[in-house]
């Protein structure tokens, strides 16, 4: 676990940079994450984090499919707003853990 | 006399009505199990077929032979659940009236949900070996191919036994070495996760085993399509990579009757709680296994362990007591990592797989997150303990439903609240 400081607020983050807790989180903390990973965020790169937010809240584990059948966006359009990665980048934005597997 | 009603006669529905025909006043309760199948298959042993390491009639039975003498079996396709009039209704028509319904119905493949996989080509260049046809004609095409671009491959999450695919490449890669044709077959583990090992530890203990192996890796990629006239699979980014032979996990969705009934996720999953195994469907709705949505792996040994605490949840609801939520998402699971070796990994819904030493603490003798004979032993073993006493519901000396901590190396300010 390591601490980091994104827009004047110290965070609890995972060894990968990911938010211990969402509670930390909030829009400029996600706009300084978004930067290190390349990308400036628009209304809709917003809508789709708020949208990982929620299913993460409610205890969905997010799946690419998911997000494509959300009506927030395609599964096209989630790979323009996040190149490369989408999933592990916007999540990581949305201040949620990682996507991960067993091991 | 109330009914008990379980749907599905898999690993999870045959320990279930195992452990409640131990345990329901039979003056009062009617047990009943509904599949359509004759053959029990034990899953595991499906990824040993393609090597010829065990031959296809070790991994079937049939399915009454686990079935105790006091429950009913119907063999019959489901066709949906009434939950309002506590009913299931079968394909022949039957009608069945249920006091308690356990859901226990799996998961598929559904290769159908990828364009251009369920082709002409499937089962000849691309192939599953998570259906016991799947994992015979691969086999049989293993056995002749002359080799090039092999692409193992997991189309999307959530997968049954998300391990499965990794040790497909590692066995893959010892079968030809075996057959000394290994520099003439190129593997390559293609994966939508962001590495073959997701979490810290195991990507620190395990890392190695890739680049040891010589298995190229390809992560984040999320296919969209199969170009079987180019043999190459398309991801959503454009990333494409060719094959000679593609062996994927192809989509996998719970029981189609799951939609039917009007509800399930997008994968035909059934919400359930976590922690009680109740759906949020209604409460006398429970559901166990490769059927739920809950986020624990997708395996026999949880099926194991949920069965043990959904047995004491039953009995609490029928008696009107408040649910346990104790599941704390443990599994158990062995991984073959080629040359007669294997690794096991013991973890729960918080806590990450760790070294160590299993079941007994300070002795072992398997370890955790470590390649061993001794593992390897115990993942061919468990064949004789699957069919012998985890079906029958018979509880596996030392290994409790709930994660312990002893005996493993688990970073004590990182304490999860789940683990015992």
């Amino acid at each position: 676990m390591i601490e980091k400081t994104y827009a004047g607020t110290a965070v609890a983050c995972t060894d990968e940079g990911y938010l211990q807790e969402l509670a930390q989180w909030n829009k400029s903390i996600g706009t300084e994450i978004a930067k290190e990973e390349s990308i400036d965020m628009t209304p809709k790169h917003w809508e789709v984090i708020s949208y990982l937010q929620d299913q993460n809240k409610k205890g969905t584990a997010l799946t690419i499919r998911s997000i494509g059948k959300s009506g927030v966006v395609s599964i096209k359009e989630f790979y323009e707003l996040f190149p490369e990665g989408p999933l592990k980048k916007a999540s990581r934005i949305a201040g949620i853990p990682k996507p991960v597997s067993c091991i | 006399m109330k009914n008990m009603l379980i749907l599905g006669a898999g690993t999870s529905g045959t320990m279930m009505a195992n452990h409640l025909n131990n345990r329901l006043s039979h003056d009062e309760w009617n047990i009943t199990l509904v599949d359509k199948e004759e053959t029990h298959y034990y899953q595991p042993g499906f990824l040993f077929i393609p090597f010829d390491i065990y031959k296809p009639k070790q991994v079937k039975k049939s399915i009454d032979k686990f079935i105790p003498n006091n429950v009913s079996l119907i063999r019959e396709k489901i066709n949906k659940i009434d939950k309002d009039q506590n009913k299931v209704f079968l394909q022949n028509g039957l009608e069945l009236n249920y006091d308690v319904l356990i859901i226990a119905t799996g998961t598929d493949i559904a290769p159908d949900e990828i364009e251009g996989m369920l082709g002409d080509k499937w089962q000849k260049d691309i192939f599953d070996f998570y259906t016991y046809e799947g994992a015979k004609n691969l086999r049989n095409k293993l056995a002749n191919w002359k080799g090039g671009k092999l692409v193992v491959h997991i189309c999307e999450m959530p997968i049954k036994c998300p391990v499965a695919p990794l040790e497909f490449a590692f066995l893959a890669d010892s079968f030809f070495i075996n057959k000394k044709m290994r520099d003439q077959v190129e593997i390559t583990f293609v994966t939508p996760m962001d590495g073959a090992f997701t979490k810290p530890k195991a990507s620190k203990e395990l890392g190695y085993l890739l680049e040891d192996k010589n298995i190229k890796l390809v992560p984040n990629f999320n296919i969209e399509r199969v170009d079987t006239e180019n043999k190459t699979i398309i991801d959503y980014g454009g990333q494409e990579v060719e094959y000679d032979l593609l062996v994927t996990v192809p989509t996998n969705k719970g029981d189609e009757m799951v939609a039917r009934s009007g509800f399930g996720d997008d994968l035909n999953f059934v919400p359930t709680n976590k922690g009680t195994l109740q759906t949020t469907v209604k409460d006398n709705i429970f559901a166990i296994g490769d059927a739920t949505n809950i986020p624990a792996s997708k395996a026999g040994s949880v099926a194991h362990f949920e069965a043990e605490i959904l047995t004491e949840n039953i009995m609490r609801y029928i008696k009107g007591e408040t649910l346990n939520e104790t599941f704390d998402g443990h599994a158990n699971c062995f991984i073959e990592t080629g040359h007669g070796k294997a690794l096991l990994i013991d973890f729960n819904y918080t806590q990450e797989p760790v070294t160590g030493v299993f079941p007994l603490p300070n002795v072992g003798p398997l370890s955790l997150l470590k390649e061993s004979h001794m593992n390897h032993m115990g993942k061919l073993a468990f064949k004789w303990i699957y069919w012998n006493m985890l079906i029958k519901g018979r509880h596996i000396p030392f290994v409790s439903s709930h994660m312990s901590k002893s005996g493993k190396d688990i970073e004590v300010k990182n304490e999860p609240e789940l683990i015992k």
